[in-house]
């Protein structure tokens, strides 16, 4: 249990966390976006060279099961004050379903180092099952999550050999060609819509339509508030299951793997097993999310899952940090938010991510918030 | 099927394959070189086809009533030095910095970097998203076999593509030059001590493999008289394919893997004659199939990786 001072300490980081975050989002005209991310900038950059930051970092590490109930607190209160604001919502469930998506891709490539640039096609995937299952057959919505899930993994399953049997550039340019072949695919396949892709029913869950707004607590409620709370619990979902990987012998057998296959061999680690197990739970997750995304965005087509939207998800994941969780979710938010809000930079935003994370890559590779070292130490955290 | 439209697919399936061929040299080069994939090479091609573009509207503009032979000449040695010059500055300020980072850190980088090739392109070139029209440097003669079409340009083009493959060959074999880049191939650090001037060496090799993908743009321009920003993205992922289905770092290898490549689209469009868009799908699944048969490619590389 934190004693009272960590715990005053953590909530007032917490509080003003979000109050910025709600600041950013709420804010409408660009000049004063700009201004408040010249301000966090620049007082994440006076917290690094005043060392607060790292203080802040050992706080968070010490009371982490506080910060996560907060940082969850935070995010409803998020949900609660914009509960009008169908774009604001959108733009929070878009963050959070593509932190699940990359969090799929941190298994796959951050633990067990299994390189997948077909992120962006398992995330179709996971979003064309939904479709044509919710169009064609009469399963509860619920489940086509799952399935979605289950059909990236199944598919993802075929890569499995060629991405086994090769390594370094070869198994990336596997991945890559399936990236290109599924997005081709996607585009001649008259069965799944071709160009214009499909479009999906409203969706009935737990006896309520998904598409009107609600009554929460005698208030008025965007639909996109019951959307935002399902991305969220899949998101808690995926950071408990990856957490727990992470911190378990299954973690320990992929770090590994990914550090030295030799070595790993040597002491008994199954490489292949693991290889196997990360890249499909990583795909599983992928596909989740993709299904998820289908349902909220209620139409897709193949544009969304190109070879762009692969390495945009490795973007993410290489600035967020490669292997930290929390890295990933503020990286996925600063990239979905950011050229939403300047609708100046749209047309240019794929030149300023690529930019970005070139320098990136050049000037700071581990990323935002780098994965720390696992601590040995008893009662250590990873 | 007749024979003289498998002699056309054959006839065109040749001029993909020296266009791949040539982007595959460019990739196995520099893996040759410094071990890393530079995936931004396919997007010089596209810069190559962008920059000839411009310097023939130059020449137009400057010297108005410049003979064809001329102005031809002209685009593609402007056109490849212009490349030539930023594939230098790209091993330079991009791909050397980053030799200690992992290999996914360097084909990241690479893949972002084209990224922002691309856009440059695509956002600063005027009316750059849409596809431009390539002139027609060379004479439209034609023959007539039968039913079977054969375009002047087409055979220059792929005589001089050839010629341009082979002079690579004969100075990676044959010179001083040559003999540097492939010490430092084999070995970086040895040649290094022997006295081989590393830095420059590397440069050199960009400028060679920058050089004859710009060449590779401005025959994809003559060849399909269009060009369009997109167009480097396939063609890297086309041309990377190629030199790894050769087996990276050897330069018959990359040539033998972009006819391969070619080949295979064209049984693709023959086989599903329904939707030529199949065709990619085809490839790329071949592509992937014979990874999973020949891990380090066909003619794979002849060291096997040290523990």
């Amino acid at each position: 249990m934190p004693n009272s001072r960590d715990f005053l300490r953590c909530s007032a980081l917490a509080a003003l966390l979000f109050i910025y975050i709600g600041f950013l989002l709420g804010a409408e005209e660009e000049l004063s976006i700009a201004a408040y991310l010249l301000c966090g900038i620049g007082v994440i950059i006076a917290l690094v060279l005043f060392d607060v930051f790292s203080a802040i970092e050992r706080l968070v590490q010490a009371n982490e099961t506080l910060w996560q109930v907060l940082m969850l607190a935070g995010t409803l209160a998020l949900i609660a004050v914009f509960h009008q604001d169908h774009y604001t919502l959108f733009l929070i469930g878009t963050i959070f379903i593509y932190s699940v998506a990359v969090l799929g891709i941190n298994v796959q490539l951050g633990y067990a180092g299994v390189i997948n640039f077909s992120g962006a096609s398992f995330f179709g995937i996971g979003g064309y099952t939904a479709a044509v299952f919710l169009q064609n057959t009469s399963i509860p919505t619920s489940l086509t999550l799952p399935l979605g899930g289950l059909f990236a993994a199944v598919i993802g399953s075929l890569l499995l050999l060629p991405v086994l049997r090769t390594s370094g550039h070869y198994s990336a340019l596997v991945t890559m060609a399936f990236a290109l072949l599924m997005k081709v695919f996607l585009e001649v396949s008259e069965w799944l819509g071709g160009p214009q892709g499909l479009s999906l029913p409203p969706l009935e869950f737990m006896g309520g339509n998904f598409t009107e707004d609600i009554v929460i607590m005698g208030k008025e409620c965007s639909f996109y508030v019951k959307y935002d709370i399902v991305c969220l619990a899949l998101l808690v979902l995926t950071f408990v299951f990856v957490r727990r990987i992470e911190r378990s012998w299954m973690g320990l057998a992929m770090d590994a793997v990914r550090i030295d296959e030799t070595a790993a061999a040597c002491f008994g680690v199954n490489v292949t097993r693991w290889k196997i197990a990360a890249f499909t739970m990583g795909n599983f997750v992928i596909g989740m999310a993709g299904a998820l995304y289908a349902m909220m965005l209620s139409y897709i087509n193949p544009s969304n899952f190109t070879f762009s939207d692969s390495l945009l998800f490795l973007s993410i994941l290489l600035l967020g940090g490669i292997g930290s969780i929390w890295g990933v979710i503020a990286a996925t938010a600063f990239m979905v938010v950011i050229p939403e809000k300047f609708q100046v930079v749209q047309e240019y935003r794929y030149l300023i991510y690529s930019a970005m994370v070139l320098a990136m890559i050049l000037f700071r590779p581990s990323g935002l918030l780098p994965r720390k070292p696992r601590s040995y130490a008893t009662g250590g955290r990873s | 099927m007749d024979i003289s439209l498998l002699l056309q697919f054959f006839i065109n399936g040749c001029m993909l394959g020296m266009m791949y061929a040539l982007v595959a040299v460019g990739f196995t080069l520099f893996f040759g070189v410094l071990d890393v994939i530079v995936f931004s090479h396919g997007d010089s091609v596209m810069v190559g086809a962008f920059a000839g573009l411009t310097f023939y509207l130059l020449g137009v503009y400057a010297v108005p009533g410049l003979p064809v032979w001329a102005s031809a000449f002209f685009v593609f040695l402007a056109g490849m030095a212009f490349v030539a010059g930023a594939g230098m500055l790209i091993s330079r300020f991009v791909i050397m910095p980053l030799r200690a980072a992992p290999a996914l850190n360097t084909l990241l980088a690479t893949m972002m970097l084209g990224t922002v090739m691309r856009e440059a392109v695509r956002l600063f070139f005027p009316d750059g998203s849409n596809p431009k029209p390539f002139p027609r440097l060379l004479p439209d003669w034609s023959w007539k076999f039968g039913d079977v079409l054969l375009r002047f340009d087409n055979l220059a083009l792929f005589v001089a593509g050839c010629l341009l493959i082979v002079g690579v060959a004969m100075l990676i074999n044959h010179t001083r030059l040559g003999m540097a880049i492939r010490a430092v191939a084999q070995d970086a650090e040895a040649a290094q001590i022997m006295g081989v001037n590393f830095p420059l060496i590397v440069l050199a090799t960009f400028a060679i493999g920058s050089a004859v993908a710009a060449f590779a743009g401005l025959m994809n321009g003559l060849y399909y008289n269009e060009i369009n920003f997109n167009l480097g993205l396939l063609l890297g992922a086309i041309g990377f394919s190629s030199a790894v289905i050769g087996g990276l770092g050897n330069v018959y290898g990359a040539i033998l893997g972009g006819f391969v490549f070619a080949f295979l689209q064209v049984v693709g469009t023959v086989a599903m004659p329904f939707s030529s868009a199949y065709k990619d799908v085809f490839a790329f699944g071949v592509v992937i199939v014979l990874m999973a048969i020949f891990p380090t490619g066909i003619l794979s590389e002849r060291q096997s990786q040290r523990v």
